[in-house]
Parts: structure tokens; sequence; C-alpha cells
């Protein structure tokens, strides 16, 4: 094509918008600091993000399959404190996979709830937000858990150490996220999520099990809020009963970013990774340009809201919506 | 099969069903259980008990009203937080130092206003983006609590005024001060929703867009209307709050919203909206703080609230599908 | 009845959606005091000529009329506001409101503080409601109400106004008889008060019932008036289909061979009742009937969708269950759904995928999907069913309707089913594409699929079927051979009118 037509320009910006903003905050950042993108600097980003990057990865699945997940956050406080509480117990060999089997069951009674019994996603996950953060407080007694022996274990492996200089958190981010974008782009089943996501009874008519694919979107998302929780027990070896509150809406604000669609059917792994590190290099740049730490929030909304809505008006070929 | 009608009523009672049966149940498990020595059912305890019940019951009538048109705030809670910093700073600003105790209505006039120009700011990016109110709510959520740490970093905002507090602490007629609150609230409310042309015409967008926008309802205003006044009950709910304590922490009032969603559904109102009642919404609100109260009475961890609210609120979810269902002819989709 | 001015007339109105002209110079009026009725098969034009007429779409060229004086209608509410009214087939109703308020929807009556004014809103809603002699008060809660009953909620918003001309789209689709004398006694009335009416239906014995003249509508196109007490059924059939019925179909007959499917006394509540019949390999039985007689629900049942409340369905002769579709589909039965867009397709998928979706799970290299097995058999059905297509990357939501309808196909087909069942095979699908599909089923069946067509357009169950069954209100009340069916008794059977002779 010699000549670039207006709606394929439109077309791309809405397409790889976020991708292009991410590049024009990277060079913005960039210009304004010779910090930020030192080694250290990138690498102690991706770092702080490697938790919340985790749990985005699961709920991606959740929200290309057409479904919401608030819970993460109340479940990566249980599972935190769970693997705390077991290490000192068990020991940590057998407290992880006891705590991986103790989430992922948690997660699979939601993947019944919302898959088969067909209960609406937002409620559900709201009641068992604040269910498991009940569960949370009721195994802990109310009480902080902390390892006793904090030196003499191995448990902090996953949160503290470097491999060849880089974290073990974003090797495990890395190593989660390339696992997890293969299962959805290259599998039958990440077919499926993004089938029912897309028009679920269009999937059913073509003999998909809805149902089935819905739990197991739960069940992920529970395996990667597990992750999550083992890489913050693990980083901090002691937790309060909270450590995971209000994370899912940074989840679920990160996932949008990505440029998933809340009515289900789009996304990638790729693109919520991109949406967690917009995140953490916004609040990174922010404060290396000396600006207050908290204006992350406010330059976040605005993203989120810029995004949704540059997407939605190159679908409907008009930047107001038509309601009157 | 139930009727249509018999469906109804349970439905509406339903809440108030609940009530009965947990003043029931923790009457007589305190019996067994309690430590204390006062019945459960005291006077004193329920006046108190409605009182506690003030803050989230005014966001969630609001909330209500936000979801019979057929949307959601998430927002809720910081806007409360940062009315209440509004607040509680205001008196202090120099400019009003000539003022006295009339400080306090121009305060509270500040605080209702930023409560209901930050709804307004929901509402009218709703309106014109046609972005989801759940994608931008769950955005300003974020923001405006932004906006509470940028005023006073992680310090509490203090001031304490005992004018101020004498007033909230009164009692008229035996009820507080943020009962009277609650209960005026929900009277307006309620007359607001069944009398008004604006009431029913939010009821109807919620039930069937389509339709409204065919019969020439504006939808829009409609919408920024509903958004300004649960702006501005989020922050009327921090007035009645922090007038009495004088103390806001920049994490106040997080998870507001879900527990203002959770008394909403309690109370029957549809998620997909068109349907609900703010009385309803008030037994919920009631449900919620007497199970609080009840489940530390008969001496079980606090912590367990949260566990049987969660519980509760899914339970309430599967009665309300299997009350829908339209039998076994039903195409499995 | 003709002379004098038109309450509302149409002259040379064209609308063109992207890739379709969907209305191509039509004109059109109505007298006051006549019942004009439209008719014309699905996709001819009806629903959307009325959306115009409504001021719910603006048309590309033409002009409205309204008493002869030349009107823009940009909304619904100007068209109500200047007396054209609609009532819709799809009720637009909210349920959660009382009848009253659904009367004076938008424009409830109000008193200081914008407050309702109840006691004018009910006794004016009470008054009209009265007036069509409704059995329930202004205060019901519309989601109580019977279906007919909604109905006269939306009839009854048409008397708010002025109306000049009224528009029914296929009102008595979900009526009973009784409520349907009903419905007719209204409409007389209206006609009486000297309202023009305009009736959309596409059943013969009402038309000719309730109407004072027939016009037809094919293929976007007016094809002409007829004044009702001077002609009859087979004029207006062949208007409408633009040809005598020629029952010598040039059907070649398949070489049959053994009963693929049998159903036996198969029942789903109050859907449909003790439906029997067979379908062998080889064979096209066409279901004919009006909508809601039951066929799709049928359908839906073969495929795992419903439970059935009785009876049998045999594959090969042996008894199954068939719980949901993965067991159809193992038990080689296949559905293309009657909505292509709802329940047919991910419009946001591209072809490739949407034609592998259900043997995905097949097409794996490892435990990964291959490429190379879905592009081969995205290529294969391609050339096959001649599917129009820039390439397998496509998002299938861009495809004309008749390419999607055979990405549909294709999927099914590539999954080599024993029994192919296919709701409403052209619907929503241009001429051309139309008689492809034809042919191409009745290819499948030569090539020894037992196929089951179901459709609400006669020429074409005519044309591809070698049995055809008719059904009226959940019951199969005969299956025609194709020597035996006549158009004549083919639409008696589906109107219940000779349901004694059979039973």
């Amino acid at each position: 094509m010699a000549t670039m037509t207006r709606s394929s320009i439109t077309n791309i910006l809405a397409k790889q918008g976020i991708l292009i903003a991410f590049a024009l905050f990277i060079i913005g950042f960039a210009l304004a600091n010779n910090r930020f993108l030192a080694v250290d600097n990138v690498l102690g980003v991706i770092r702080s993000s490697a938790i919340l990057g985790v749990m985005a990865l699961g709920v991606t699945f959740v929200v290309i399959s057409g479904n919401l997940d608030l819970s993460v956050g109340s479940m990566m406080s249980f599972s935190t404190i769970v693997v705390l509480d077991l290490h000192d117990k068990l020991g940590p060999l057998m407290a992880i996979p006891a705590m991986f089997a103790m989430t992922m069951c948690l997660g699979a009674f939601i993947g019944f709830l919302v898959g088969y019994l067909k209960l609406n996603s937002l409620i559900v996950t709201l009641g068992m937000l604040s269910a498991i953060h009940g569960l949370t407080l009721t195994y802990s007694g109310g009480k902080n858990m902390d390892i006793a022996d904090k030196q003499g274990t191995w448990f902090g492996f996953f949160g503290r150490s470097d491999i060849l200089g880089i974290p073990v958190p974003i090797l495990f981010f890395a190593i989660l996220a390339i696992l997890l974008s293969i299962l959805l782009s290259r599998t039958p089943f990440g077919r499926k999520v993004y089938a029912v996501g897309g028009n679920g009874t269009a999937a059913t008519f073509s003999g998909i099990p809805r149902a089935r694919i819905v739990f197991l979107t739960y069940v992920i998302s529970s395996f990667c809020v597990a992750c999550a929780g083992l890489l913050q027990a693990s980083r901090s070896l002691g937790s309060q009963n909270t450590v995971g509150q209000g994370l899912e809406l940074e989840v679920l604000a990160a996932v949008i970013l990505g440029g998933a669609s809340l009515m289900g059917g789009s996304g990638t792994v790729f693109k919520t990774v991109i949406g967690v590190l917009i995140l953490g290099f916004i609040q990174n740049g922010l404060l290396l340009v000396g600006l207050d730490f908290y204006v992350q929030y406010v330059v976040t909304w605005v993203i989120i809201i810029l995004a949704v809505w540059l997407d939605i008006a190159a679908k409907r070929g008009r930047l107001l919506s038509p309601i009157a | 099969m139930l009727s249509e009608n018999t469906a109804r009523l349970l439905k509406q009672g339903a809440i108030w069903g609940f009530i009965v049966l947990e003043l029931i149940f923790f009457s007589v498990a305190g019996h067994f259980l309690s430590l204390s020595e006062g019945a459960f059912m005291d006077l004193d305890n329920m006046l108190l008990l409605l009182k506690q019940s003030a803050p989230i019951g005014i966001i969630a009538l609001g909330m209500t009203v936000i979801m019979i048109n057929g949307n959601i705030d998430l927002s809720v809670g910081a806007i409360f937080a940062l009315s209440a910093v509004v607040l509680l700073d205001s008196m202090t600003w120099p400019i009003f130092d000539g003022l006295g105790d009339w400080v306090i209505p121009v305060s509270w006039l500040l605080a209702l206003l930023t409560g209901t120009v930050l709804g307004a700011v929901n509402g009218l990016i709703v309106w014109k983006t046609g972005v989801d109110a759940f994608i931008v709510t769950l955005g300003s959520m974020l923001g405006y609590r932004g906006l509470v740490f940028m005023y006073n970093g992680e310090q509490p905002t203090s001031e304490l005024n005992w004018t101020l507090v004498d007033f909230a602490e009164a009692q008229f007629l035996g009820l507080h001060t943020a009962t009277w609150f609650l209960l005026a609230c929900t009277l307006a409310l309620w007359l607001m929703m069944n009398k008004t042309v604006h009431g029913r015409n939010a009821y109807a967008i919620g039930d069937n867009c389509d339709a409204a926008v065919n019969a020439g309802i504006r939808v829009g205003p409609h919408m920024l209307k509903n958004f300004m006044l649960i702006g501005f009950l989020s922050a009327l709910s921090a007035v009645v709050f922090y007038s009495e304590s004088g103390s806001v922490n920049p994490n106040d009032g997080s998870l507001y919203e879900l527990w203002a969603i959770t008394a909403v559904v309690l109370g029957g109102t549809k998620l997909a909206g068109g349907s609900g009642s703010v009385i309803s919404t008030f037994g919920g609100v009631i449900a919620i703080q007497l199970l609080r109260k009840g489940l530390g009475y008969i001496g079980s961890d606090t912590e367990t609230v949260n566990l049987v609210i969660g519980l509760i609120l899914i339970a309430v979810l599967y009665l309300d599908r299997q009350l829908n269902r339209k039998g076994k002819e039903e195409l499995r989709i | 009845m003709t002379k004098g001015t038109p309450a509302l007339r149409l002259s040379g109105i064209v609308k063109t959606f992207p890739g379709v002209r969907a209305l191509d110079g039509v004109s059109f009026d109505v007298m006051p005091g006549e019942v004009h009725a439209l008719l014309g098969e699905n996709g001819a034009g009806k629903s959307t000529l009325m959306k115009t007429l409504a001021g719910m779409h603006q048309p590309n060229e033409g002009d409205i009329f309204i008493e002869e004086k030349k009107v823009v209608m940009r909304s619904p509410m100007e068209a109500k506001a200047k007396g054209v009214v609609l009532i819709h087939q799809e009720l637009s109703l909210a349920e959660e409101l009382s009848a009253a308020e659904n009367i004076y929807l938008g424009e409830l009556p109000t008193k200081s503080f914008g407050r309702v004014d109840w006691a004018t809103l009910y006794d004016k809603a009470g008054a009209i409601l009265k007036r069509l002699n409704c059995s329930f008060g202004p205060k019901t809660i519309v989601g109580d109400l019977s279906i007919a009953n909604m109905q006269m909620v939306e009839i009854a918003r048409a008397l708010t106004v002025d109306a000049k001309a009224v528009i029914f789209d296929e009102p008595t689709a979900s009526l009973t008889d009784a409520e349907k004398s009903v419905l007719f006694d209204i409409i007389r009335d209206l006609k009486a008060r000297g309202v023009g009416i305009v009736y959309i239906s596409h059943r013969m014995d009402e038309i000719f019932t309730i109407s004072d003249r027939i016009s037809v509508l094919r293929d976007g196109a007016y094809r002409g008036t007829l004044i009702t007490r001077d002609t009859n059924e087979e004029e207006v059939t062949k208007l409408m289909i633009g040809r005598s019925l020629d029952l010598t179909r040039n059907v070649q007959p398949a070489e049959m061979g053994d009963v693929a499917i049998a159903v036996k006394g198969l029942s789903c509540g109050k859907l449909f009742q003790d439906i029997s019949f067979e379908v062998r390999s080889g064979e096209v039985l066409g279901f004919y009937g009006l909508v809601g007689a039951g066929r799709t629900e049928i359908a839906e049942t073969l495929f795992g969708l419903r439970t059935p409340s009785a009876g049998q369905i045999l594959i090969d002769g042996e008894v199954v269950r068939i719980n949901s579709p993965v067991d159809a589909i193992r038990r080689g039965i296949s559905l293309v759904p009657e909505s292509r867009k709802e329940q047919g397709l991910v419009l946001g998928m591209n072809c490739k995928d949407n034609m592998t979706l259900p043997q995905v799970g097949d097409l794996t290299a490892g435990p990964f999907v291959s490429d190379g097995a879905e592009i081969a058999i995205f290529d294969q059905y391609r050339d096959k069913l001649s599917i129009k297509t820039p390439g397998w990357r496509q998002k299938v939501g861009n495809l004309s309707g008749g390419n999607q309808q055979k990405i549909v196909i294709a999927k099914w087909l590539s999954m080599q089913p024993k029994v192919l069942i296919v709701d409403e095979p052209t619907r929503g699908i241009d001429v051309g594409s139309k008689s492809e599909i034809h042919s191409l089923i009745r290819e499948l069946a030569k090539q020894g699929y037992a196929v089951i067509v179901i459709s609400s357009e006669m020429p074409e169950v005519l044309q591809v079927s070698d049995r055809i069954a008719a059904m009226y209100h959940g019951r199969l009340m005969r299956i025609f051979t194709s020597q035996e069916v006549t158009e004549d008794n083919l639409v008696q059977a589906i109107s219940g009118l000779n349901s004694e002779r059979v039973a």
C-alpha cells in the first residue's frame, strides 16, 4: 500500500496503542532522568512488579473467559499466611505443596460456583473476597505470621536470591508468563477460553464444555495466586493478614490496561505483562522525576480510562458516546 | 414452580425474614454462649447498632440507586476518604479563622461539594466516553485514593471540634445523630425512587435501556445525576462519621465499596439493574451489622464475620438464581 | 377506501446497510381507516421498512409523508409525536415497572419538584386499558402479565397520542386464538376511529381476515398491491415468491441408505409433544411451521441442549442418551443453529478458528494446536464450499452473511457427522448465496448425510426436502412425501386447520 488510509492508522493505534503508549512513557522518563533505564533500576522495577504480575497472569485467563476475579487479593493473603504457618510446622518442603493445594481448592470452589452453578462472577468473587479474608483471620487468629528461624531456612530463595544476577522473582514471573502464554495461545484449552469469552452461547453450540473451561480458568487463577503468595512469603519471611488487600483491583487495572476487554474474548498474556510493567514503570518513573509517590495512582487512573476509551472509540468510529 | 407473585413477595420479604432469624438466633444462642450479662436485644445495643450502620448504610443507599440504574460505583470508599480529609482539614484553614463554630457548616458544605464533584466526574466520564462504569470507577477508585494520599501523605488528618463531637454524639428521641441521617436518607431516596420522574426513569433505564432510549428518555443526564448523588452520599457518610471521630487515615473507607455492594445485593437489588428498593437495602445494611454484632456477642471471633457474610452473599445469589429458573424446559446454555 | 389523503405514504424509499441493499425504492401507503397488510418472506425487507417508518432507521433516499405533508423522523419519539407508532414484535417494555408507567414511558405526568402525578397517570392509563377491554389494571407490574397482555400494553402506548398510523409487526406470533380475536377487535376499533393500520404477518388466514389491501415485498423491492376481497391466497403467494410454486421440483431423489436417526414420542414439556420421525442417510427431511411451533426446540433437544421429558432418540437403531452437545457430537449429530451471530460463530475470532472450533482438541501436535492441520481443513472446506474470504486470518464478523453461514456448515462437515441439522439455513442471506446453500444441502444428502432442514420459508423446504414435516403448536401434524405435498395442504397443516382430519 502506497498510502496509509486514516482508518488503518486508527486501527493500528487501537490495536497497538498500549505498546505505543508504553514506548512513549519509557522514552519520556528516560529523557527526564538518566537513571531510569539503568539496569539495576529496570530490574528493581520488574522485581517489585513480579507479585502483582504473577497474579495478573491468572486473572487474564478469567477475564478472557468473560468473568471477573476480585478474590485474588485476599486469596493471596491467605496463601502467604498459610505457607508461613506451615513452614514452621511441616518444614518448607511440605508447606509449599500443602499451601498450593489449599489455595487451589478455594479457586476450584469459585470455579464451581461461577462455572457449574453459573452464578455472577462479580458477586461470587466479592463474597469470596470477604470470606477468604475471614478464613485467613480465623486461621491466624488475627495475628501476624512470622517464620521463627529466618536465618536457618532456604525458604527465602524464591523472594530474595539472584540467579546469574537476575532476581529469582523476575525469573519466576518470566517463566510463568512464558508457560501461561503458551497455554493460552498454543493449546486447544487456550482456544476454548477465547471462544467461551468471545461468545459463550456459540461455544456451547460448538460442543465446548463451557462450565469446565470457566472452572479451569479459576483454578489457574488460584494457582497463580499461590505462586504470588509463595513469592511474598519468601521475600518477607513474615506477614500481616492483609498483605494482599486491595491488590485485586490493581491486578484488574493491569489486565485492563493490557487491553483485555471485560466483556471477554480478547487479551493476551503478553499484553497483560505490558500492563503490569506500565504500572510498575509509571510508579518508578514518577518517583525518579521527583513526583510524589501517590501521583502514580492518579496517573494510572487517567491511563486506564484513556486506554479503554480510545479502544472503544476506535471500534465505534467516534470519540464520544452516542448516548443522549 | 412458584407463581410470579409468591416469588416477588418472597424476595421482598426475604431480607426482613433474615433479620428476624438473626435476632432469634443470637438471642437464643447468646443465652447459652454469651459471656456478657445483657440480653442481645437490649435497646441500647440496638440503638448503637443503628448508629454503627450509618456510614456504610448511607453509601449503600446511593449504591442501590446506581445499581437500579444499571451501573456500579467502586470509588465510593475513596470519595468517602477524600471528603473526610476536606472536612477535617478545611476547619483549620486560616481563611476560616474568624468564623468560630460557623466553620462547621462551611466545612460540611465543602466536604459535600467535594463528594458531589467527584461523583460528577465519574458520571460525566461514563456518559461521554461510553466506557463501562465498572472500569471508570475502578480507575477513579485508584485515582481518588491517590489524591487522598497526595493531600497529607500517610499521615492522618485530624481536627477534633468539640461542638461537632457533641452534635454527633447527641441523641434525639433516643436515636443518635448518625441514625437520624441514615433514616432521613432512606426516606428521601425512597421518595426519589418511587415518587419522582427521575427515580422512575432510573428504573426504566436499568430495566430496558433500549426501550427507555426509544421512549425518548435521556439516559446520560439521569446517570450523571445518580453518580452525583452517590458522591454526595459518600461525602455525607464521611461527614456523619468524622464529625465524631475527628481523625481520618488515608486508607479509611477502603473496601467500603464492597460492603456497600454486599448490602445492596443482600437487599435483593438485581445486578443487571431495573429492580430493587432502598428500603430492602436498609434491611441489608442492618442484617450485616446485626451479624457483626451478633457473632461478637456469642463470643465467636469478629474475624468470622467476613467469612459468614461472604458465604451468605453467595448463598443469596444461589437462591435468587433458583427462584428465577424457568424450570426443566430451559435451554442449557 | 383507497381514495382521499393517505394517513401515511412512503415514496421511493432506499435503505442500504454495508453490503446489503435492504430496501430498493419501496413505495407504500395506508389510508385512514384501512388495514393494509404487508407481506414478504424473511429477509424481504419488512422489518427494515417498519423501522424506517417508525424513525429507527433513516432512509438513504425517498420521502415519507404524513397526511401528504413531508416529514423527517429522526427517532421513534419524533415518529410517535407525529402520529406514527410501531408495535414491536419483540416487546420493548420495562418489565419491573407498572403497566401505566410503561404506557407513558418517557412522558410521565408531573407535579412540582419532579414528582410523578400518579393520580393522573393511573387515570389516563386506566382509561386506555379500559378502552382496550383489558382485564388488568394500570398498577399491574408488566413482568407479571402474559405475553398477550404485554402486547396490550404496547398497543396502549400507541393510544396515548393521536395516532394517525399504527404499525403491527407480527402481532400474533405468540398469541392464542382467543387472544388473537381480542386483538382483531382492537384493530377494527382503531380502524373505525380512522386510524391507518399497517399489519405485518406471514399468516395468510389472518391477513385475509383483517386486511383491506395486501402489499408484497420481495428482496427489498415492492412487488405489487392487491385488494383483499378480490384476490386469493394463490395470487398472493405467487407475488411473494415470484413465481407459481413449482411442486415438481428438480430434486433428484438421492440414494437412500439406512435410517440414521429416529425419534420416538419425543416431548419437552410445553414446547413440543409426542414427536416421532426418522431420517435415512441420503435424505433431507424438511420441518416447516410457524415461528414458535417447536421446530427449533426439537433440534436443540436432539443436540443435547434441552432435556426431553419423554421419548427416545435412536442413532443407527440404537437408543442413545444425549445430555450435552458433546454427547451429540460424539454420536455424529451436528446443528447449524438458527441464529448465526449469536449461536453459530464467535464473531471476534478468525475464519479458521471458528471452522475448527469443535475439533480443535483433536488437531494437535503434541500438546499444541497444529496450525498446519487447521489450515489444511480450512483450505479444503473453503474450496469445497467456495467460501469467499481473503484468508483464514479474516475475522469472521467481516464476512457476508452467506459466507458466514458456509463457515458454520463447514465447521460441522469437517467433523464428518452422520446427521446434519440446519435451522433456517438462509435467514438474512442474499438471493445468490441462498441457491448456493440450497444446492449444497442437496449435495450433502447425495454424499450420504442424513439432513434435517428447518425453515419458515415454504419455497425453501419445498425445494430442498425429500419429505416435509409440518408442525403446529408443538405437534407434528403430518409428514408429507414430495408426491403428496401441495402448497394448500402444507399451509393447512401448519395453521392447524385440518388438525381434526389428521388426528
